[in-house]
């Protein structure tokens, strides 16, 4: 098991040297820290399916969580948005969102004064519709106040980048707390569905709020937490070296936060914790007679695994530099996840490490190759009197979608277990 | 030649076997019964002869056939019916749909077997377009052993089909599946009501261990000092 | 009156063409969520798949000089129907198939559903790229504009050809489904199998049938909601999977497994959707007239911004799930 694996991650290594090798040093490290930030995602999502079976279809929700908190923490201050009327209107729609929420909750407390059944049903809706009306009475003319004359955007607090990546967990913890608190309840498929309608609603509203995200708009440039290749060449360095000495300070504090992330989780899943999180898991009905408080214990695996998503998500914008809610699609961000996840080996770290590395290096790769392969195969198409392919480029882009599909079937079919699979434990 | 003949049959669901060699014969005038304590292997049985589960051993020889291995969709068309214990009526369909269902198999006109039913079951008759669901336990009952019969069987294989009834419907059910048998149809039956059952079968077959102990006639079994102790309480 | 008719081309028509597409779709979902005991989400895929198929035979039948009184769309469905029932066929034969026969979990026929969507939609943008195309590039789409001034409106009534099309279509779907399930036999084994799988097979029924039959249905709908979706705005490789979800709110809000529960789930989902991001101003305009000036209607009275218009379905979607998962007709759930 162990020389499978090591054999694996040998292979692994020799991929990452050969595209090293072919598509250049800057390339490849770029995509090493991507990866990095990626393998934390997919330790998110392995811990909350693969040690607690909880399928959650909204790690897009979560990544993007993770990208506007640190845009928030990290980006420079908006001195316009501060000296204008716009905190104020702000402030004001935060009070009215606590009288929103108060009449809510007084609403569901209507059977204290003996309203009760239907009628209680109708109060609460209209709860929800008061509040609702209440809250946007306030927050529409704010909004619009701070898009037109009060800076744009609210802008961001100008603090540390890994302090932002901390926010970022933070803010995902607190989603995820709400999202597992009213869906953990529901059975796998329709927890999957639910997950990814809460993940869409996070990114229709992080996209429409450009008061506060910029929306379409974007925001960028957000700052690095290490030198940038500019201030290395404003050392002297040349560029290609700059940008090689740069990745690599970045890389190094990703792989320094992946690490201590592996080690914290290794150690939670050999202890006590892992093991209760495993027989929840496989014997949900067995556990919760045993006296184990499950829908608690999912609870806070979702929120742990939450966490990841959303410094991993806060990782990839503040090195990519721009944030961009449109970027955000549910192929790219939710499903390869999973794909690496499955293909790399449910339940075992060291699985969804390795398939995140290499899910991102195919997903990477698989355009310049199949353009590679377009090109010549049209070459050859020419050379026989048959004409070009038409497009080349945008097409060899779509392939990595077709590749993705692929993998995830071929997977699934002869080797549903993973790569490098989890490692059954007996237990007396 | 006996209706259906099961010779060391061997078979389980995939782990250790839980049948280890089961025999029987069934003539088409027998009312059968298989009783037994928890875990001998009686529902097994019936699963078994009607490709339910796997049989890796020994012969289930029907209509001249090895039908071991065969698959309800092929067993029923040669005359082979099996009332499940539980959940054996679609609640979500009309009394009337349940017994079509029965007769999947059947190209040909079968109003007459309805009629046939319906008379048995007058009851059914009268709430033919109410969905199952609503049915009482016993109506149930009669549902299910009516969409059985549809397929016009040969052998009526039901599993406990008195489990969960009063008194009263066990005795009725009982009356009926007697009827069913003076109409031509074999009956391989599993049951828990042993003494009640054996009472009125003409072949008992005392399982343990998935295997044969005792084999005899109803009455024979009733009168066997050794039986009565060890499975019919006393 | 010119309000009203502003309301009916606004909400009635538009949340009518939505709901029938939504109701197609869900209709697929929920026979396979009734049968199979997955949730199927690259049901999108065969709804975009079916609409490419039925452009190719289009574009052929234009290729071919041949002209026809209605949109070539409708005139080809039925045969791009039976290709794309085809197609659902092997899909199930190539991928889901294996896994059913070793057991798996209906998670793992999910996540291998979201592998049928990523390989589909990579080979329809591989073949057709990332732009959109039209089924109106030969042939114009005509519109009518029913006059409304009789009732003293100054607003036409607006209504396409394709949209008129497609709600005879559905409706005549809708009601041959209904047949096809409460006469035939394979309909009423349909419907045997998904209240009860294990004593459908007991009663001899042929079960790899209906599922065939399964797919078929399925796949056919599919093809017939796409298609119409693409004739009534354009055909693009992303056409259903953006709307994947309001599908799944509305099998779901139908309680799954019900058919008719999906019809009437996709109609509600159309509807929640465009009477959300309606401007209300728009049809109370004439109470400014008799309403105190402190009591002026906005300008804007919407109840969520047009940007929010798919969030609908989601939160309609999330609701559901939480306050009553088995859907408003009581649907399967275990």
């Amino acid at each position: 098991m162990i020389q499978r694996s090591l054999a694996l991650f040998g292979g692994l290594f020799v991929l990452i040297l050969v595209i090293g090798w072919v598509m250049g040093l800057p390339f490849t490290s770029s995509r090493l820290v991507e990866a990095a930030a990626y393998a934390l995602i997919a330790l998110g999502l392995n811990i909350q399916w693969g040690y607690g079976g909880l399928f959650n279809f909204g790690i897009m929700g979560f990544l993007m969580v993770g990208g506007a908190a640190v845009t928030f923490i990290s980006f420079p201050v908006n001195p316009e948005f501060w000296g204008s009327d716009g905190p104020m209107m702000l402030g004001r729609a935060l009070f009215a969102f606590a009288i929103g929420a108060l009449i809510v909750l007084a609403a569901r407390q209507a059977h204290r004064i003996g309203i009760t059944g239907k009628w209680k049903g109708a109060l609460t809706v209209l709860a929800w519709f008061v509040a609702y009306v209440l809250y946007r009475s306030q927050l529409d003319p704010a909004a619009a106040y701070i898009e037109s004359a009060g800076g744009g955007w609210v802008g961001g607090l100008g603090a540390h980048p890994v302090l932002g990546w901390l926010f970022g967990g933070v803010l995902a913890a607190g989603i995820a707390y709400i999202v597992g608190k009213i869906c953990l309840g529901l059975r796998t498929d329709y927890l999957a569905i639910a997950t990814i309608g809460i993940s869409e609603i996070i990114r229709a509203l992080i996209k429409n709020m450009d008061w506060l995200t910029r929306g379409t708009l974007t925001v960028s440039p957000i700052p690095w937490p290490t030198p940038l290749p500019q201030d290395y060449q404003a050392g002297g360095m040349d560029i290609a070296s700059s940008l090689i000495a740069a990745r690599a300070g970045y890389l190094v504090l990703a792989l320094v936060v992946l690490a201590i992330v592996m080690w914290l989780i290794s150690r939670a899943y050999s202890g006590p914790w892992g093991r209760m999180m495993r027989a929840i898991r496989d014997n949900h009905i067995a556990a919760s007679s045993m006296g184990k408080n499950v829908t608690a214990r999912q609870l806070e695996i979702f929120v742990f695994g939450s966490v990841l998503m959303g410094i991993g998500g806060a990782m990839l914008v503040s090195f990519v530099q721009i944030f961009d809610p449109s970027s955000y699609q549910p192929i790219n961000h939710t499903f390869l996840i999973w794909v690496m996840v499955i293909v790399g080996g449910a339940g075992n770290n060291w699985g969804a490490l390795f398939g995140a590395v290499l899910l991102w290096l195919v997903w990477v790769v698989s355009e310049p190759l199949s353009k590679a392969v377009f090109d010549f195969v049209s070459y050859w198409s020419t050379n026989a009197g048959w004409g070009a392919i038409p497009e080349i480029e945008a097409r060899s882009a779509q392939m990595r979608v077709f590749v993705l599909g692929l993998v995830i079937t071929i997977a699934l079919r002869f080797a549903p277990k993973g790569l490098i699979p989890e490692v059954v434990k007996r237990e007396g | 030649m006996a209706l259906i003949e099961l010779k060391h049959v061997v078979g389980g669901y995939g782990g250790a076997p839980i049948l280890n060699g089961v025999n029987m014969a069934i003539d088409k005038s027998d009312i059968g019964v298989i009783v037994g304590p928890n875990g001998a292997g009686k529902s097994t049985t019936l699963k078994a002869i009607f490709g339910l589960l796997k049989v890796t051993g020994g012969t289930i020889d029907f209509g001249g056939e090895n039908v071991a291995n065969s698959l309800p969709d092929k067993l029923v068309p040669k005359g082979l019916s099996f009332v499940p214990q539980e959940k054996n009526v679609f609640t979500s369909m009309s009394v009337e749909e349940n017994l079509e269902m029965g007769a999947f198999t059947r190209t040909d006109d079968f109003s007459d077997t309805m009629a046939w039913v319906y008379a048995m079951f007058p009851v059914l008759a009268e709430k033919r377009r109410q969905p199952a669901g609503e049915l009482s336990g016993g109506q149930r009952q009669m549902v299910a052993m009516g969409r059985a019969l549809m397929s016009r069987p040969k052998l009526l294989m039901l599993d406990e089909p008195s489990a969960g009834l009063s008194p009263r419907y066990v005795i009725e059910i009982f009356q009926t599946i007697q009827r069913v048998n003076e109409e031509g149809v074999g009956i391989l039956m599993v049951e828990q009501n042993a003494r009640q059952a054996l009472a009125f079968a003409s072949k008992g077959f005392v399982l343990a261990g998935g295997q044969n102990r005792y084999t005899g006639t109803g009455a024979e079994l009733i009168a066997d000092p050794e039986v009565a102790k060890s499975f019919l309480g006393g | 009156m010119t309000e009203i008719i502003f309301f009916i081309n606004q909400v009635v028509i538009s949340g009518l063409v939505l709901g029938c597409i939504y109701a197609l779709g869900a209709i697929g979902i929920t026979l396979i969520f009734g049968i199979l005991r997955f949730a199927h989400f690259a049901h999108s895929e065969l709804m975009t798949g079916g609409a490419f198929i039925a452009f190719l035979l289009a574009s052929a039948f234009a290729a071919w000089g041949i002209a026809t009184p209605i949109p070539t769309g409708f005139v080809v469905l039925p045969l791009a129907m039976v290709l794309a029932a085809i197609l659902a066929l092997g899909i199930d034969k190539g991928f889901y198939a294996p896994l059913r026969k070793r057991g798996a979990r209906p998670v793992t026929l999910l996540i291998a559903s979201i592998g049928v969507t990523l390989m589909i939609q990579g080979l329809i943008r591989l073949f057709f790229g990332a732009g959109s195309y039209s089924f109106f590039e030969n042939e114009p789409k005509e519109i009518f504009r029913i006059d409304t001034s009789a009732i003293g409106s100054t607003r036409p009534l607006v209504i396409t050809e394709p949209q008129v099309l497609m709600i005879v279509v559905t409706l005549a779907s809708v009601v041959a489904l209904h047949f096809f399930l409460t006469r035939s036999r394979l309909g009423k084994a349909m419907r045997a199998m998904a209240d009860n799988a294990d004593l459908a097979q007991v009663s001899g029924i042929n079960t790899a049938l209906v599922v065939r039959v399964t797919w078929v249905i399925a796949g056919a709908l599919a093809c017939m909601a796409g298609t119409m979706l693409a004739l009534d705005v354009t055909l693009k490789p992303d056409l259903a999977f953006n709307i994947i979800l309001p599908i799944f709110a509305a099998a779901i809000v139908g309680g799954l497994g019900q058919a008719y529960g999906a019809i009437a789930g996709g109609l509600l989902i159309g509807f929640a959707e465009t009477l959300a991001v309606f401007n209300w101003t728009m049809l109370f305009r004439p109470l400014n007239a008799i309403l105190p000036d402190w009591l002026q209607l906005p300008a804007q009275l919407a109840l969520v911004p047009t940007e929010y218009k798919l969030t609908v379905a989601f939160v309609i979607l999330v609701v559901t799930l939480l306050v009553r998962p088995t859907g408003i007709f009581k649907g399967a759930s275990s």
